[in-house]
């Protein structure tokens, strides 16, 4: 019995989870913030889906929200700053992309069984499934800034973690619409400051590859 | 009666495939060609190119082996055999209880098997290199192809053909994300599989890139000729083998008559031709990779073969 309504969020939600592997794939960073435009893209489809099936309304502002910051403000300026850093042609990756993408695997893998086992309880099948996703969405975003060096991607990252938390809290018709609406601020606000930080990074040490930093922190002998 | 009936139809699909399977290639050839401006060689080419090599005589290397000239009828015959397995017109076919997905995978795997023992065995250095980028891109290429069928069987239930392509054409599939991630892998398998152009291109003898072509320098004749046909063989197969699983449009139970076996076989026919102008597109607008992105490019297969394969548990676990 095809249930069409479960099958589209599913497919929503498991592109989300696909894009997020993408990210992690490319390696340059213009291609990096076109994949993130386009999980953001995906995640107000996700959302503005989850709105039509559950009849709420205010997950449609939600939707609004995701595609005008997540999907055209933020990625357009961070395209604006990696223009000015003059960065926007470098390819860089700490570790190879086969092994990260083997742990992003491992991630997914231990996020859907952890999700599956814990929510055994929950009445709506859609909610489960959403949280196994968006919990890998999550686990991903945190792949990406741990396995990332350049400050720009860690960003990406760290959006596109936010992106996950996004995709659990309209699953599971938990947060109220206020909080959702100061998150979307907060990472814009945060997504600004980062942006500040990322030009005195620059003039600092002439360029934004992180581990620069290390070596003033004595963790990396060099 | 019905027995004879039933084995007349399989000999019909058996024998489909091996007089296709030049032409497929040679449109591909001839469309590139058009693409690219020039004028090309006929599409049926190939096949005078297999006539050719019929009439001319075999040379052999001095230190050549019995392996060497056994292995080009092992590959034709197993590269036939998978491809003869796949649903081409008409499905529930007297050896379709054969037609299991992870036996194709086998016989394939033994073709290329043969054709690497083939390459390494008169001792040449260009036999050496080629067979070992394609071991190299077979390891790759044999997991994620069989995550590809872990994907498909779960959705339809079943390993063998005939059934995943019966329960493709029924209501019962529904939107899913996991068949979708399926066929790329497929597709990035199949490219990689036939020796097409992002991982080594058919068309070239430039000793840095080739792949497919440096294992088989060493073979001339009616030997070189059968190596060619399970080189078309297999490409008619994973043209067959997509078509039938993602466009199961057409196939008709073997049982249907004759109106029905004509529609399925017109359908095949298109579906083909489309798969055959579809690949020349997509040889024209790529470049070629380095053979070591090959690893990455396999490995987004089996990425999104093993990810297929865990979406799938989530719901079916829901």
């Amino acid at each position: 019995m095809p249930d069409l309504a479960f099958d589209i969020a599913h497919m929503l939600a498991g592109s989300l989870v696909l894009v997020s592997f993408m990210m992690i794939y490319q390696d340059r960073l213009s291609a990096l913030l076109n994949t993130f435009a386009l999980q953001a893209l995906l995640l107000a489809a996700a959302v503005g889906w989850q709105a039509y099936i559950q009849g709420a309304s205010h997950l449609y502002a939600s939707a609004g929200i995701a595609l005008v910051f997540k999907a055209i403000i933020v990625p357009w300026a961070l395209h604006k700053m990696i223009q000015r850093l003059g960065i926007h042609r470098e390819v860089e990756t700490v570790v190879g992309v086969v092994p990260t993408m083997l742990a992003g695997m491992g991630l997914v893998a231990l996020s859907i069984l952890l999700m599956l086992q814990l929510t055994e309880t929950a009445e709506s099948a859609l909610a489960r499934e959403d949280l196994a996703f968006s919990l890998s969405v999550i686990l991903l975003g945190m792949l990406m800034m741990v396995t990332r060096r350049n400050a720009v991607s860690q960003v990406v990252g760290f959006m596109s973690l936010e992106n996950g938390l996004i995709l659990a809290t309209t699953g599971a018709q938990g947060m109220p619409f206020v909080v959702e609406i100061s998150v979307a601020f907060s990472v814009l606000i945060a997504m600004i400051v980062i942006g500040v930080f990322l030009f005195r990074i620059r003039e600092r040490f002439d360029s934004v590859d992180t581990e620069a930093i290390e070596h003033f922190r004595g963790e990396k002998r060099s | 009666m019905e027995l004879i009936g039933n084995l007349l139809l399989q000999g019909v699909q058996m024998f489909l495939v091996l007089v296709l399977a030049p032409g497929l290639t040679g449109l591909v050839r001839k469309a590139k060609a058009r693409l690219t401006r020039r004028r090309g060689a006929s599409v049926l080419q190939p096949y005078r190119d297999l006539w050719r090599l019929m009439q001319k005589e075999v040379i052999l290397a001095d230190n050549a082996s019995w392996l060497f000239r056994v292995s080009p009828y092992m590959i034709v015959a197993a590269t036939w055999v998978a491809a003869s397995l796949v649903p081409t017109f008409a499905i529930g076919l007297e050896f379709s209880w054969t037609a299991d997905f992870i036996a194709i995978v086998a016989l394939l795997g033994s073709a290329r098997f043969f054709l690497a023992l083939a390459g390494m065995d008169v001792g040449t250095s260009f036999g050496g290199i080629g067979s070992s980028r394609e071991m190299m891109i077979g390891a790759f290429a044999e997991p994620a192809m069989l995550l590809v069928v872990f994907t498909v069987s779960l959705v339809a239930g079943s390993t063998q053909l005939s059934n995943v392509v019966a329960f493709m054409q029924s209501d019962a599939v529904g939107v899913r994300v996991s068949l979708a991630m399926a066929l790329v892998a497929l597709v990035i398998v199949a490219l990689a599989e036939n020796a097409r152009i992002p991982v080594d291109n058919p068309a070239t003898h430039l000793e840095l890139t080739m792949v497919h072509e440096a294992m088989v320098l060493e073979y001339s004749g009616r030997h070189l000729a059968m190596i060619e046909l399970a080189a078309s063989l297999k490409l008619l197969l994973y043209v067959a083998l997509i078509g039938a699983i993602f466009l199961p449009f057409g196939i008709g139970p073997a049982g249907t008559g004759f109106a029905g076996l004509a529609a399925g076989l017109v359908f095949f026919l298109v579906k083909l031709v489309g798969g055959g102008l579809l690949l020349a597109v997509l040889e024209t607008s790529v470049a070629k990779m380095r053979v070591f992105r090959v690893a990455e490019f396999l490995g987004a297969a089996l990425m999104l073969g093993l990810l297929g394969t865990l979406l799938l548990f989530v719901s079916r676990s829901l």
